[in-house]
This record gives structure tokens, C-alpha cells and sequence, in this order.
């Protein structure tokens, strides 16, 4: 079991160690955008697995925290001096508002069942979109604007080495988190709330702690978006994006931080080079609907997703093997007893 | 002495038909009761207002002479009162051990602890097997909880129970669809915790040899009314009970036990 963990951390490090010295190989400059791209929205399907994939809590809303953070970052890094001292701030100061409007929603709206939360969260993300629409001395409505990026960034190979560090820090916070004593509740809740409730936890607690800390991540995602776009406008906001890390959470796999991360790989892959079809099958121009169709797919092929299907294979292969050493079993057993 | 568990006119109506039933009941600490009463005759919903899944038309509950009005199942089950289900209610994708766990781990009081590893608290994890030893499991802690059988999940109920440690035990007939052959390994389990004598237990069952054997009393709920209270002996001898429930219905006990 040890070993195995351990195997699976060593493939993690050589993926990261590879995807780090990218830039010393390649000086592709759409790889190192699309990579770019991957990282950031790895980073926001993460969030949104914990709400989804840990806590079961389905939420069409988390566009407005992606949102939060690409405003906050785009505003501040505009009005102030475009440094790196400022991004940060502009970091911490969107994952603080984006960590209190999703406990003030949370608190409000966690109550409500199921269906009925995924409802008002859609809605909540409108009002957002709408706010971010109207209030245009701010975000300058849907024309957005563009904004200097602080200096360091200047540098594609910067800007990429930091969303990658971004994600690796994101998913070893995130793993720790879904493996402590809370973590584990969150999957309690996930798979019965009820009988979590009876067992002495205050669910309602553990399922707004979920929605402030995908908040807070997702916010993260979306500063490091609009920096790398230098731009930003009501887009950040919309549906799309929401359904983006949706799509990539089933896709990779739900429950599993690796899945979103693998998720957000294939669509953004197939984004670009479905897209790059178009040129000579005009088709694909909407590769949105064959996207559609392949979501269908998946949902009833594999509800599981990419991570589930692979481990549903090793564990029947296992399960073959576990069945040849049944045979010797009883004889390990027997011996065991002996020796204790 | 002074009873752990207390009801007073104790109702519950649902539109016109009332399934609780002014119902006073005392049950002193460490006691076996056992709750019988024909199906229909508010023994899962006299559960229900003590556990405060459901909040009574009028009367109230004590424990320990506290009046209970108004707390939640969580808060109830903090206090002390813990509860097994009548429908199997287990956490169904994860493992037998994992469930056990997280029932150590809120008795325990380590509820928010967002970064240390969950098993760097080894003891919890051990004292899991144990408790799955005692109800006989201890062979299929890493099997998912869905895939185990009936009776198997009805000790795992059971063991998630005893892992919360509370005073009072409520046990909500926990040989329900059971095969013949688990219920004795199941009678062991209870009898076991009877004879820790540190537990309070107020059993619904409907295997009469089992109650007899069992229980130090018994009370029996008939259309949501308390119709006697008493040692076995009392109650089996006990006419009204008889014409209403013993001799009154006599395909009852076969029917479902």
C-alpha cells in the first residue's frame, strides 16, 4: 500500500519535474500558453471538485469566485502600480472577498436541498454577472479592460513556471485537506448527510468550510487568468466558465483532485486543436457541440470519469490477483497464528 | 434514582391520525427496556421524538432531567443519546473500517481538523478494529460497506453505534431482515453490551424469545398509546396486552419475526 502511494507521488514528481523544464526545450510560445491555460483551469476544477467530487454539493455558481478573483486582481494591478508586491496582494485581497461571499452564501443557501442550492447559486452568479455588467466605473461592463501585467510576467516562461508552482502548491494544500479528520467528514456528508448528522457532526458547518475553500481557490484561478490575458471583462463571470470546470471535473473524475487536472488537460487539448480543425472543416467552428456530445458520452459510458475507469481496471485486475492468492491464503493465515 | 430518560404526555400527530400518543415513560440508568407493540403502533416514531428527528405536537423528553425541547439529533447524540436505524443507513462507498472511524472520530471531538493526515491519528483506527472485532467484523474492514451483506451491514449499524460511546442506546430493531442464521451472532453483540452493564438500552424488536431473554422491562405501544409497562413476567401476564397483542393478533409475532 505504502509502496504503491509512494509510486504514485513518484510519477506526480517526474510529471511536474518534466512539465518544469518545458520551457528550457520548447520555446513554443502557444505550448507554453496553452499549459499556462491547463494550469490555471486545473487549479479551478480542483476547487470545484471539493465541492462536487468531496461534498457532493452541486453548484452552478462558481463562475462569480473565479470572477471575484479576476476583478479584484485586474482592478488592483490597474489603479496601483503593476508589481509583483501588488499581485500578491491583489491574490490575497480576492481569495479574502471571494472566501466572505462564499460563506455569506453558504450560510444562507447550504440549507436548501440539493437541487434547490444548485438553483440559487445559478442565480447568485447572475446577480454577480449583472453587477459586473452595470457597475462600469469599475469593470468597465462587457468592453472590459486591459491592464499592465507586472513586469516579471513580461516573460511568458515566468508567468508559466508560476501557475505551475500555483498548481502543485493548490494540490498538495488540497490533498492534505481532503485527507484530515475534516476532509473525511466532507465525504461523509457526501455520501449521507443525514447519517453524518446522526453521528454528531453539524454538516452545515462542513458544507459551507467546502464552498468557502473552493471559493477561495477558485478566486485564485481566476486572478491568475486575467493576468494571463492581461485583460478581463464580464466574461470571467459568465455560465461558461462554470460549466468549463463542471466539464472537466466529470470528465477527469469526480472525488479526485488528479481527475480535474487530467479534465481540464483533455478539454483544453481538444479545445485547441478541435478549434485549429476549423480552418478546413468549418464544422468545428462549433466544436462546442461535439464537446456536448462527448460529455453525453461520458456521463453515460463513464460516470466516473477518466481516474474512476482507470481504476476500476487495475482493481479488476487486482481483484484476478487478489483471487490466485486467495488460494494461498489460509495457508499465510495459519502461519501468522502460529507466529503471533 | 434518578431516570436517564424521561418522556412526559409525550404526542405526535400527523393531520388527524396521532402515532405517538400521550405516552409517559421513565427508564432508569443501565436498563434493558424493551419496546414492543403491534407494526403501526408508533415504536419507530417514539424513537424519532427522542432522537429529535421529529419534533412532538406536545409533551416533552428528558435526559438525564434536562429537557431536550428543541435540540437537534446532533446535539441529542453529543449529549449521550445514540441511535441505530431500522433502515440499514450506512455510508455506502466507503469501506466498513472508514465508517466505524468516523464515528470514533466525532466521539472523539476532532471534527474541523482541516490539516493533519486522518491517519496519523493511529488510535482511532485501532480502537475501529476493536470495535469491529467485538461485533465480529474485523474480516471485512477494507470491504465497501454496499457490497457487504444485509446482516453484516446490520452489525456494522450496530458498531457504529458502540463507537460513539453514548449512555443510551437506542436500538431501532436491529435483527429487521436479517437471515435466520446472523440473527444469534447479532443477539451476542446485544447481549455483550448488556453485559458491559454501562449502557442504557431501549430496544424495538419484535422476536419475543429475544425480548424475554433480554430485557429487564418492557413497554408496549399500541395504536401510539403506552398500554403496560413492566418486568417480562408482568407483561406476558398482563390481559390487555394479551387480548391487544399477544392473543389479540397472534399471526403478528410470526409475521415478522
Amino acid at each position: 500500500m505504502i509502496s504503491k502511494l509512494q509510486g504514485k507521488n513518484f510519477w506526480l514528481i517526474v510529471i511536474a519535474a518534466v512539465l518544469a523544464a518545458f520551457p528550457l526545450f520548447s520555446d513554443s510560445r502557444t505550448m507554453t500558453i496553452l499549459l499556462t491555460q491547463i494550469f490555471i483551469f486545473s487549479i479551478l476544477a480542483m476547487s470545484y471538485d471539493i465541492l462536487l467530487g468531496y461534498t457532493g454539493i452541486v453548484s452552478f455558481g462558481h463562475a462569480m469566485f473565479f470572477g471575484v478573483g479576476a476583478y479584484t486582481t485586474a482592478v488592483i494591478l490597474d489603479r496601483m502600480e503593476p508589481t509583483l508586491g501588488m499581485f500578491l496582494l491583489s491574490i490575497a485581497a480576492g481569495m479574502l472577498i471571494a472566501g466572505i461571499i462564499s460563506f455569506i452564501a453558504g450560510l444562507l443557501t447550504l440549507r436548501l436541498k440539493s437541487h434547490f442550492y444548485a438553483m440559487f447559486t445559478m442565480a447568485l452568479a447572475g446577480l454577480f454577472l449583472v453587477a459586473a455588467e452595470k457597475w462600469r466605473a469599475v469593470t468597465n461592463g462587457n468592453d472590459g479592460f486591459t491592464f499592465r501585467a507586472p513586469e516579471f510576467f513580461q516573460d511568458r516562461t515566468m508567468f508559466y513556471l508560476t501557475a505551475l508552482g500555483c498548481l502543485i502548491v493548490v494540490y498538495l494544500l488540497l490533498s492534505r485537506f481532503v485527507a484530515s479528520p475534516m476532509g473525511r467528514v466532507l465525504i461523509a456528508v457526501r455520501e449521507n448527510e443525514q447519517r453524518t448528522a446522526s453521528l454528531g457532526y453539524k454538516t452545515l458547518h462542513y458544507k459551507v468550510t467546502a464552498s468557502v475553500v473552493a471559493g477561495i481557490f477558485a478566486s485564485l484561478a481566476g486572478s491568475l487568468y486575467s493576468v494571463s490575458l492581461r485583460f478581463v471583462n464580464t466574461s470571467v463571470m459568465t455560465m461558461d466558465i462554470t460549466l468549463d470546470a463542471l466539464l472537466m471535473t466529470i470528465i477527469g473524475g469526480v472525488g479526485t483532485l488528479i481527475g480535474p487536472i487530467l479534465g481540464a488537460t483533455v478539454i483544453e487539448f481538444a479545445q485547441h486543436y478541435l478549434s485549429g480543425l476549423a480552418r478546413d472543416y468549418p464544422i468545428f467552428e462549433r466544436w462546442i457541440i461535439f464537446f456536448g456530445i462527448v460529455y453525453i458520452l461520458a456521463v453515460v459510458f463513464f460516470p466516473q470519469g477518466i481516474v474512476g475507469w482507470f481504476r476500476q481496471v487495475r482493481a479488476k485486475r487486482s481483484g484476478k490477483r487478489a483471487a490466485a492468492l486467495k488460494a494461498k491464503q489460509p495457508v499465510l493465515k495459519a502461519k501468522a497464528e502460529e507466529n503471533g | 434514582m434518578e431516570p436517564i430518560l424521561k418522556t412526559e404526555n409525550l404526542t405526535i400527530r400527523f393531520g388527524g391520525h396521532t402515532a405517538v400518543d400521550h405516552v409517559n415513560f421513565t427508564l432508569p440508568p443501565n436498563e434493558f427496556k424493551s419496546v414492543i407493540g403491534p407494526n403501526g403502533a408508533g415504536k419507530t416514531t417514539f424513537f424519532n421524538l427522542i432522537s429529535g428527528e421529529l419534533k412532538p405536537t406536545e409533551g416533552n423528553v428528558y435526559f438525564k432531567g434536562r429537557l431536550l425541547d428543541g435540540l437537534s439529533p446532533v446535539e441529542r447524540t453529543r449529549l449521550g443519546l445514540g441511535r441505530s436505524f431500522q433502515i440499514t443507513n450506512v455510508f455506502p462507498n466507503l469501506t466498513v473500517l472508514e465508517n466505524v472511524r468516523l464515528a470514533v472520530q466525532s466521539r472523539e471531538g476532532v471534527r474541523y481538523n482541516p490539516f493533519r493526515h486522518f491517519s496519523s491519528y493511529k488510535k482511532f483506527t485501532e480502537e475501529s478494529m476493536e470495535i469491529l472485532a467485538t461485533v465480529l467484523l474485523d474480516g471485512k474492514a477494507d470491504a465497501i460497506a454496499s457490497q457487504i451483506s444485509h446482516g453484516e451491514k446490520r452489525k456494522l449499524e450496530i458498531a457504529m453505534l458502540l463507537a460513539l460511546d453514548t449512555e443510551v442506546l437506542l436500538l431501532d430493531e436491529p435483527t429487521a431482515g436479517m437471515s435466520l442464521e446472523e440473527v444469534p451472532s447479532i443477539l451476542n453483540v446485544i447481549r455483550k453490551i448488556k453485559e458491559g452493564g454501562n449502557k442504557t438500552v431501549l430496544l424495538i424488536e419484535h422476536k419475543m424469545d429475544m425480548i424475554l431473554d433480554l430485557s429487564d422491562s418492557i413497554m408496549v405501544l399500541f395504536n401510539g398509546k403506552l398500554l403496560a409497562d413492566g418486568t417480562p413476567e408482568e407483561i406476558m401476564q398482563n390481559e390487555t396486552v394479551q387480548n391487544a397483542y399477544l392473543g389479540g393478533m397472534p399471526h403478528e409475532q410470526t409475521a415478522h419475526a
